[in-house]
């Protein structure tokens, strides 16, 4: 069971109109793993993701995620995963606690598990002198790592992250990615996008998407030694250019 | 419904954290009212009139007093040419010219009869109508009394008197406010509702959390649930704080029982809810959900029967507004509030509204989706 596909898609597709954003992807990532989604803007990878967590319906192709499909199980692939949007995802007009407890709510924990998991939240990321301030008025970096907490409030199978770090200063990426790490070491799947190719190197696979298709599959150091690169930065602009 | 209350509890602080709300809800009522039901209404006063008196007699004098003494109009000319008392329409300084042939005191006297010519600028249909009225009593009045007054002693006059005692029912005094309010109520709570529901849902897709709520479990139908009762809520607080103003203020009465207008209108505000709902299903902005629930507000209320009757639109306009919820709610609201019109009274209005609503909020869950196709 160690190896099981938790991921999985077979010619995944995705068209809009005549456009076809996602074009028959197949891949699968297992249980635990850290799996990078690399691509240029515009490559497909969030159409790819929205498919995945069941926001978006796809055109043709196989997909499971959790072992549910995503045609027609979307509700139950919803109870097991974790989602961090492109978009910021939190309620800017909300404070950091009311988030937090909104978001347990809706996903069923109940008043006590709630309350511990505020407490713990605000003890780990060092927030709590924080916790009845507006969301708007913090630093990105900190309602970034505050919207991952929240993605993984429920402690689902797998945490579907879109471009987490974007526009976040190199230090609060690293306590991000521990963050990753951590959820990961608890068993997680976290599936990440990302534009930093140095956050590639921390991921045990990646793949990376150029207009719409797979153009490589491996770990990092496979692919630095196939592509003769000595970076996944080198990696990659020999792929998506 | 566990879920259903932490929504409800997110929806209340967002509501109440925006610094707009609180004078929405509270002061728009009080407004409204207060200018609207004093400047809506069918009465013209002022009117600016000038007078071309050929005739330039104690009698011509006397008719014209008569109505610079209604207090209804304001004498603004006096000329010896008519078109240079036309001239007037076109500046707007004028909106009747009373035209007084030479020899009208004479005529009087002589024959019983006397013509004097009345142009009035009927630009505006309706406005052209009441000054009409008024010149017509104003005219019959004087000439009655001048007869009288030739006749010597009025007991001897055996010319037919016709009295005609007009009785005002259900608004004896006919004052436009109590007619207006319960209008102007209806404006407001459609207005609230169907603004801040539209509005609520799309700013979620504007700014991105309606993803996040789409990719939880949460049930279509507790999401929609949590995001319609706040505004039902405050539509219900909104005409009860507007009803209570009106009665305060303008002393309008309340002949039926409160609790008949709160079930009428908890059935209302699901139709309007509803049509809030449904905008935001196919609007991506704020902007689209504003300018799409104006467009059908707009027609509502223009045909509703809240400025102007229904019974003067043309005969399918009349039909048409059977799908129009305003023209029932304002109807039923007047009904109950002004005459004390009782369940069995109101009850097909409990009908169709039922119906409409069940039809809008099937429409709108319908089209609202968590999965994109």
């Amino acid at each position: 069971m160690e190896n099981e596909n938790i991921i999985y898609a077979e010619n995944l597709t995705k068209k809009f109109g005549s456009f076809v954003a996602v074009n028959s992807i197949s891949f699968s990532v297992k249980k635990g793993e850290i799996y990078g989604f690399l691509g240029a803007n515009g490559a497909g990878k969030t159409t790819a993701i929205r498919m995945l967590c069941g926001l978006s319906t796809p055109s043709s192709g196989k997909a499971t995620v959790a072992g549910f499909d995503v045609y027609k199980q979307t509700e139950n692939i919803k109870k097991n995963i974790g989602y961090m949007s492109q978009k910021f995802s939190l309620y800017e007009d909300l404070t950091v606690k009311e988030n937090i407890t909104f978001y347990g709510g809706i996903y069923g924990l109940s008043d006590k598990e709630i309350k511990e998991k505020t407490e713990y939240l605000l003890d780990i990321l060092k927030i709590g002198d924080a916790k009845d301030k507006l969301i708007k008025s913090l630093p990105l970096g900190w309602k970034q790592k505050l919207a991952f907490s929240v993605a993984v409030i429920h402690n689902p199978k797998i945490v579907f992250l879109d471009e987490p770090t974007g526009g976040v200063d190199p230090l609060t990426r690293r306590q991000f990615w521990n963050m990753i790490y951590e959820e990961a070491s608890r068993g997680i799947t976290v599936f990440v996008t990302t534009h930093y190719m140095d956050e590639a190197e921390y991921c045990n696979r990646v793949s990376i998407m150029s207009d719409g298709i797979i153009a490589a599959l491996d770990t990092p150091s496979k692919l630095k030694e196939k592509y003769n690169a000595n970076t996944m930065h080198e990696v990659f602009v020999k792929i998506a250019r | 419904m566990r879920i259903i209350r932490f929504i409800l509890k997110k929806e209340f602080l967002q509501i109440f954290r925006n610094k707009a709300m609180i004078p929405l809800i509270f002061f728009m009522p009080l407004v409204q009212l207060l200018i609207l039901s004093n400047a809506a209404t069918y009465e013209i006063k002022n009117i600016k009139f000038s007078v071309v008196d050929f005739d330039q007699s104690k009698f011509s004098r006397e008719l014209i007093s008569k109505f610079t003494s209604t207090g209804y109009f304001i004498l603004t000319e006096n000329s010896f040419s008519v078109a240079e008392a036309e001239e007037g329409f076109k500046k707007n300084t004028t909106k009747l010219v009373l035209n007084i042939p030479e020899d009208f005191e004479k005529d009087y006297r002589k024959n019983g009869t006397a013509k004097i010519h009345a142009i009035i600028n009927a630009e505006d249909g309706s406005a052209a109508g009441i000054i009409n009225n008024y010149t017509m009593n104003i005219v019959q009045q004087f000439a009655g009394g001048v007869k009288t007054e030739w006749s010597g002693i009025a007991a001897l006059d055996n010319s037919p008197v016709i009295n005609i005692n007009y009785s005002n029912w259900f608004n004896p005094e006919l004052d436009y406010k109590t007619y207006m309010v319960p209008g102007i109520l209806v404006a407001l709570v459609s207005m609230i509702g169907m603004f801040l529901t539209g509005m609520n849902i799309v700013r979620e897709k504007e700014i991105g959390t309606i993803e996040q709520l789409n990719v939880t479990p949460i049930k279509k139908m507790h999401f929609i649930i949590g995001k319609l009762l706040p505004f039902w809520i405050i539509g219900i607080f909104e005409l009860a704080f507007g009803t209570t103003l009106g009665m305060l203020i303008f002393n309008i009465p309340m002949l039926g029982s409160p609790f008949l207008i709160l079930l009428v209108a908890s059935i209302y505000l699901l139709v309007i809810l509803g049509m809030g709902l449904f905008i935001s299903t196919f609007t991506n902005t704020q902007q689209q959900a504003m300018f799409i629930a104006w467009f059908f507000l707009v027609i509502f209320m223009l045909m509703g029967g809240i400025f102007t009757p229904v019974e003067s639109m043309p005969d399918w306009a009349q039909k048409v507004t059977f799908f129009n919820p305003i023209s029932h709610f304002s109807r039923t609201l007047r009904m109950i509030m002004l005459k004390g019109s009782g369940f069995y009274d109101v009850l097909n209005t409990i009908y169709v509204l039922a119906g409409y609503a069940a039809v809008m909020l099937t429409f709108a869950i319908f089209r609202y989706k968590k999965v994109e196709g």
